[in-house]
């Protein structure tokens, strides 16, 4: 086994336990060994000062695209799994839109293999809820589960069929998994581009209306009331949205919700000039969304953060509005956004954040982490939250550099990341090398 | 480069007021060179031209054809309606392709909004919008313009109103500019499902009636209605839309005061004009035709660096380089 480490001297932050003050974190044989003020360091243990950085459960994306199998030209689980850990997430989970479709225990069984292989973040799949999300036929959710699969989803496409989407969640409740949805219902949307408000008047682009998302919020909302089961509601985006959730929470139902870094901070003005980095679905919607999302992720009526980290080809967005793809990168993003944003912009403090991206993700998907809680896998962050940086997408580990973020200030970056105790990040080593 | 307009004519949204009224102004002496028996002048001489039509037109693109043979540029048109190649690879490779070729300026037809914007941010190339979409098709509300003014002389003041499909209309917005731009009174008219969403923040009165329109406007600009908007669910029939919203000599009848009447082209007699009224004392439909041609040609020799003093008799060859 790997020496012990000792990360000396660093704030701790742990929402899993209400822990906000200067220790030292000791990891042994890949887990937490102790977590408090002044341990001393074990024989033969490495000793890393990391005064001036947040030391945090690491990060829990729920929501990413590693493009692998099929499109690895864009991203491969390694390349992803390498993103993520710059971006000081420890754990992310992919969505089964690749090509073929992860919707079968042999595909989910790929990817798990290929992350092991890679050895950065963790890497969980989910696997489709239909058979090549055609959006009829169940997949094998009980064979997935079994290979490693810790949710389903058709994400990329709605479950347009409300029988599915009911059965879905019927039947996921024998694994006790959440069923995610992307939620757009496709007759509102078709040839929409970006929100449909002023700015899509102005530039003549078909618009995706509000309602195409909340008619599916809403319903997915009352299915969870008839089954009984568990929802995901995949990064939302809207203020209607928003209050179908507080609705939903306040009575108690099983019912969960993403919110991505960019709907967080950005809105409809971000499309102008036509700027394809600027296209993702849903779309970016207006300032009053962006309020209601901020407020909503405060009060917990959004459970968390997840990046809906999309890789494409540079020149796949080389091209008019109509004609690009949605989606954006996110992973290396995610952090220096949401600090950026929320805790410098005053919606959240430090700790809400960390909650947000790690300790409630992890528990909503059923994920180890989340924690420094002893006896817990050592994935953890060190978070430098003092020195700003610049978004250079070139610079991405990331094989795609989608980003409407390019060249933007931002504060707050991964210094050290490790999962099991190993060091999948060092911003320092990076810095050197 | 030229300060005149700046590189591009991309659409009136991001014009001054005082540059749409330099290009109404350098149009007019350009009118007369149409009337002459021989109607060339050596403005843009060995000037090279791509007229880039990416969607089907017939008016527009002669009319701006025309409009660079008289001003004696050379010009080359490429079709690409139709292409099996993906549209955004084909725009890409194009810019890549005629910036390569060093070509002048590029007059640019595309079924897809931003795609003018696109290729003028990649090429150094004047680049001039012929239709975007449902963006902006800015020399055709510059001709409208320069055809109200014509005909009432003056723009400040006169109610105009836009009737038919807004939604989908690049007209339509081009004219909302460049109306409210030079101080008209703007309206709307049509069905609601074919309103885009937050007109009224443009500045124009959304009126829910044509007969409400007609008592109102000064002037109306007819806007074609695209047969496939029945297909898509937009409207139930053209039948009704003729019975509702058609601009006919019996509603016309009723107008409180002259009213001229206005269509972009190409028309649907008994769809959304009555061809009484196309053919009639109200329609200035020929002579927007007519003022198309000077007001490309004004365009055109304003992206070259032409100064506009000169555009006078078109004396003037005295285009400067283009950036």
């Amino acid at each position: 086994m790997a020496a012990p480490l000792l990360l000396q001297g660093g704030r701790v932050v742990d929402p899993s336990r209400d822990l906000d003050e200067t220790a030292d974190v000791l990891i042994q044989d890949g887990r937490i060994a102790a977590v408090g003020p002044g341990l001393g360091a074990p024989a033969g243990a490495t000793v890393r000062d990391v005064r001036g950085t947040v030391v945090a459960p690491g990060l829990v994306d729920v929501h990413v695209h590693l493009r692998e199998p099929g499109n690895e030209d864009e991203e491969t689980i390694a390349t992803g799994a390498r993103a993520a850990a710059a971006g000081g997430f420890t754990a992310v989970c992919a969505m089964p839109n690749t090509d073929p479709v992860t919707d079968n225990q042999a595909a989910v069984g790929f990817i798990v293999r290929q992350s092991l292989r890679a050895g950065f973040a963790r890497v969980y799949p989910i696997g489709a809820i239909s058979v090549g999300q055609r959006g009829q036929q169940l997949a094998e959710f009980g064979e997935m589960v079994g290979a490693g699969a810790v949710a389903v989803s058709d994400d990329g496409k709605p479950v347009v069929s409300s029988h599915l989407m009911r059965t879905a969640l019927e039947y996921a409740r024998t694994f006790d998994i959440p069923v995610a949805d992307h939620c757009e219902e496709p007759s509102l949307s078709a040839g929409g581009v970006m929100h449909e408000g002023l700015v899509a008047t102005r530039l003549g682009l078909k618009g995706i209306p509000a309602a195409a998302e909340e008619i599916m919020v809403a319903r997915d909302i009352l299915l969870a009331e008839l089954t009984g089961g568990r929802v995901h509601l995949c990064h939302l985006s809207t203020r209607g949205s928003v209050e179908l959730m507080r609705r939903a929470k306040e009575r108690g139902l099983r019912v969960t919700a993403e919110v991505t870094p960019h709907h967080l901070s950005l809105t409809e003005t971000a499309c102008e000039r036509y700027d394809t980095h600027a296209k993702m679905n849903p779309p970016l919607r207006e300032a009053a969304d962006v309020a209601a999302l901020r407020q909503a992720l405060q009060d917990g009526v959004i459970d968390c953060v997840a990046s809906d980290h999309a890789p494409h080809a540079y020149d796949e967005k080389e091209a008019a509005f109509d004609d690009a793809p949605f989606g954006i990168v996110g992973l290396e993003t995610a952090f220096g956004v949401a600090y950026t944003e929320l805790v410098q912009g005053g919606a959240l403090t430090l700790p809400q954040l960390i909650l947000r991206m790690s300790t409630v993700p992890a528990q909503v998907f059923g994920l180890a982490g989340g924690t420094l809680r002893p006896g817990a896998p050592a994935d953890v962050v060190a978070l430098d939250v003092t020195a700003g940086w610049s978004v250079d997408a070139a610079r991405f580990h990331s094989k795609s550099r989608n980003t409407p973020f390019a060249g933007r200030s931002l504060t707050g970056r991964a210094a050290l990341t490790l999962v099991a105790g190993k060091i999948v990040h060092d911003a320092r080593a990076a810095a050197e090398g | 480069m030229t300060a005149a307009l700046g590189k591009d004519l991309i659409g009136l949204e991001r014009l001054s007021p005082d540059q749409i009224r330099l290009i109404l102004d350098t149009a007019e002496p350009f009118k007369e060179v149409s009337e002459r028996p021989i109607k060339k002048v050596p403005a843009l001489r060995g000037k090279t031209i791509v007229n880039l039509f990416f969607e089907a037109s017939t008016r527009t693109r002669i009319s701006f054809e025309f409009a660079e043979k008289r001003l004696s540029a050379d010009t080359v048109n490429v079709a690409a309606t139709g292409s099996a190649v993906q549209k955004g690879e084909t725009l890409v490779d194009t810019a890549k392709n005629l910036e390569a070729m060093r070509i002048d300026m590029v007059v640019i037809r595309h079924a897809s909004s931003g795609a003018a914007q696109f290729l003028g941010d990649r090429i150094r190339s004047n680049v001039v919008n012929a239709g975007d979409g449902k963006h902006e098709h800015p020399t055709q509300a510059l001709l409208d313009l320069l055809t109200i003014r014509d005909k009432l002389g003056r723009i400040e003041g006169v109610k105009v109103c836009l009737v038919g499909d807004i939604l989908h209309s690049r007209v339509a917005r081009s004219n909302i500019w460049g109306l409210t731009k030079l101080g008209a009174q703007v309206a709307v008219c049509g069905p609601h499902s074919l309103m885009p969403r937050g007109i009224e923040e443009l500045g124009v009165t959304v009126l829910r009636r044509v007969e409400e329109a007609i008592e109102w406007a000064d002037v109306l600009n007819v806007l074609r209605l695209q047969l496939e908007r029945m297909e898509a669910g937009f409207i139930p029939s053209l039948r009704e839309y003729y019975r509702v919203f058609g601009v006919t000599v019996e509603r016309l009848a009723k107008a409180p005061r002259a009213l001229t009447v206005m269509h972009p082209g190409p028309m649907n007699r008994g769809v959304e004009i009555d061809s009484r009224v196309a053919d009639g004392p109200h329609s200035v439909i020929l002579d927007q035709v007519t003022n198309g041609v000077a007001v490309r040609m004004a365009v055109l020799y304003l992206l070259a660096g032409g100064k506009p003093e000169l555009a006078d008799a078109a004396k003037g060859p005295a285009a400067g380089g283009t950036d």
